[in-house]
């Protein structure tokens, strides 16, 4: 994932000018390239006019990130773990979100915020999911990449896009290797291709058709998902797993067509329960599907706890295949 | 005892003191007519005047050219009119009218206009900082010579986004001035309970900007100040902080009589209004006649009635129309 999400930085920085970087240790000669060495060398082909070291203001990153939009740049920012985005809320909710609107419609903020999310053992203020804080604020685009193809075409159309987008990346779908080898970490390999493309926003993708129960899912539930589904295979129950993709925009249209074919819906979501993107998902559709439903909906999700360090304890924070399995026979 | 005399500046010509007179003159005027409309009930929402704080204003922004940006705060209307914005498009936003500045979506705390030069103001204290040191950024990158003036208040000094938006505008010698309008209140919170930094341009030096502490109430001294602070922003060395000591003669808001100021206060500065000290300078230098200055009283009197009738004249908005410009 990591290195789909910087072919998708190369390409947009060679293709536009605009295009800059702002991140803390994300341009440092000999560095990390951020966190999760998205950025590893970027300095080196486009210079630290275009791939800029901030201090440790979370606040002025989106803020900046902010006005240059405004003054014509194209930044692309990132937090280092999602849980700071906190100090930067006033920026990204009361700033970035609303200009626009403010304005009558008379400007643009063409922003990209890049926040890592998930659990891994760094404990509550490092492993937080933050999709619904951001999803809940008119004005932002929220989108939730599950793997490189994806994260390589939506991050190109987020950079094109002409509003403030958030994009959740996971941080054990990045690609456990070297200098962010994660003991539970995933890796995606696929095909990534090195000629053009985008994907559009408001598409979820249907990752595995099937006829007897719907799941929604986003980042790593997306692949645990596939796992319960593999399993269940075994059995004769064929589960159609939708990756989101995005959550806003939502395609609704495509979890309506698989709820009114399936009748029975699971969503899976790393989120704390209450208040979590899956509440979204379900409210739309027991207000479109409810003639459809055969059984009561169903959410895996964390429990409304901060992320705990004991791994024995964050393995039952962080929803199981078992757990998954379990919300599908609940429904059958 | 008289108050202080003008500084004279040597780069202010006699046309341009002509122009100065005539739009510190129009921003209190714009100031008084708006607070009648208000008590008259023909204007809905709040305002937040700044009846006093003209020649901050009016210095700040007549030392900027075409392309700068100016950021605002809750307290925005003299920005506006001081940065040229059209008389008739801010009535018209205060009206709430779809030929408002910005067709009615935003209001007296959101006054702006990007392409004229003011960004859309922004009504959290110190929420405009980072976004100026990000204009300041792109104006940097992209070569266009051109700065930003980033106003806020006295406390706003104590956000965090003052803190960390200057900083980082110093580290990158982004091309930006910190305009501090020290009226002395936060709302009804005198700036000495809440500081112990006695002079608030002190607090440039924390993070290595040069700081300067102005007489507010001087339209060119706060002029001057700001040429030399613009002219180090355009040569690429970095932002100035300037603290511009002035006085707002009004309350915080509209429902707010200020009994938490000392009478002995008011008075003080009362008695060094902006206007009525520019006033008597231009007269005293030969610059205006008192017959000049009665001719540009009706002229501003005249630009108020015709962005009042503007604005009465135009549409409301649609109901519908709130779901509109969310997104691009």
């Amino acid at each position: 994932m990591v290195e789909a999400l910087r072919e998708a930085l190369v390409e947009e920085m060679r293709r536009d000018p605009r295009v800059i970087l702002l991140g803390e240790d994300i341009g440092v000669p000999g560095g990390f390239g951020g966190a999760f060495t998205v950025t590893l060398g970027l300095e080196k082909e486009f210079g630290h006019d275009r791939v800029l070291d901030t201090p440790i203001s979370e606040a002025a990153i989106a803020g900046v990130a902010a006005g240059a939009a405004m003054g014509g740049l194209i930044p692309v920012a990132d937090v280092q773990y999602g849980d700071f985005i906190f100090l930067a809320m006033d920026q990204l909710a009361n700033q970035a979100a609303k200009m626009r609107y403010m304005s009558g419609g008379r400007l643009t903020v063409p922003m990209v915020f890049r926040v890592p999310v998930g659990a891994t053992t760094r404990g509550a203020q490092h492993g937080q999911s933050l999709e619904a804080f951001l999803m809940h604020v008119p004005g932002l685009k929220v989108v939730c990449p599950s793997n490189p193809y994806d994260g390589k075409g939506l991050l190109k159309t987020a950079i094109r896009d002409p509003n403030p987008v958030m994009i959740f990346e996971h941080k054990l779908l990045y690609g456990s290797k070297g200098s962010r080898k994660e003991a539970s970490g995933m890796q995606v390999v696929m095909h990534v291709p090195e000629e053009e493309y985008l994907i559009p926003f408001g598409q979820a993708n249907i990752v595995r058709p099937g006829d007897r129960v719907t799941i929604v899912a986003n980042l790593l539930m997306v692949h645990r998902s596939l796992q319960a589904a593999k399993l269940l295979e075994q059995e004769g129950i064929e589960v159609e797993v939708i990756d989101v993709r995005t959550l806003v925009p939502l395609d609704e249209q495509t979890i309506f067509n698989s709820v009114r074919k399936t009748g029975r819906l699971i969503v899976v979501e790393e989120d704390n329960l209450t208040g979590g993107w899956g509440a979204e998902v379900v409210g739309r559709v027991a207000d479109a599907c409810l003639g459809s439903l055969e059984a009561p909906i169903r959410r895996v999700a964390a429990p409304d706890t901060p992320v705990p360090f004991a791994p024995i304890m964050e393995n039952r924070y962080i929803p199981s295949v078992e757990r998954i399995l379990a919300a599908v026979r609940s429904v059958l | 005892m008289s108050p202080p005399s003008i500084a004279k500046s040597k780069q202010v010509t006699n046309d341009q003191r002509t122009s100065l007179f005539r739009q510190l003159l129009l921003c209190r005027r714009f100031e008084e007519r708006v607070y009648y409309l208000f008590l008259e009930g023909r204007m809905p929402g709040t305002i937040h005047q700044a009846q006093g704080q003209e020649a901050c204003a009016v210095g700040v922004c007549s030392a900027l050219i075409r392309g700068d940006v100016v950021t605002s705060t809750h307290r925005p209307h003299q920005h506006a009119v001081a940065r040229g914005l059209s008389i008739n498009s801010l009535m018209a936003e205060l009206f709430a009218k779809t030929t408002g500045c910005c067709h009615g979506k935003g209001g007296s705390m959101h006054l702006g206009s990007l392409e004229d030069g003011m960004l859309p103001a922004v009504a959290i204290v110190g929420g405009a900082i980072p976004l100026a040191a990000g204009l300041g950024l792109a104006f940097k990158y992209r070569k266009t010579g051109n700065i930003v003036a980033c106003f806020f208040g006295d406390g706003a000094t104590n956000i965090g986004s003052f803190h960390e938006g200057l900083n980082i505008a110093a580290i990158w010698d982004l091309p930006v001035v910190f305009a501090c309008e020290n009226n002395r209140y936060g709302a009804s919170t005198a700036i000495e309970k809440v500081t112990r930094v006695p002079h608030l341009s002190d607090r440039a030096a924390a993070y290595g900007l040069p700081g300067f502490t102005v007489d507010g109430n001087d339209v060119e001294a706060v002029y001057d100040a700001m040429q030399k602070a613009t002219k180090r922003a355009r040569d690429g060395k970095g932002p100035t902080f300037l603290e511009l000591e002035t006085y707002r003669l009004c309350g915080h808001s509209r429902s707010d009589p200020g009994h938490y100021r000392p009478k002995e206060e008011v008075q003080y500065w009362k008695e060094r209004d902006p206007i009525v000290r520019y006033e008597a300078f231009c007269v005293a230098e030969g610059v205006l006649s008192a017959q000049e200055v009665q001719e540009i009283k009706a002229s501003v009197e005249k630009e108020l009635d015709d962005g009042v009738a503007f604005a009465e004249a135009s549409p409301n908005p649609q109901p519908e129309d709130v779901l509109n410009d969310v997104y691009a």
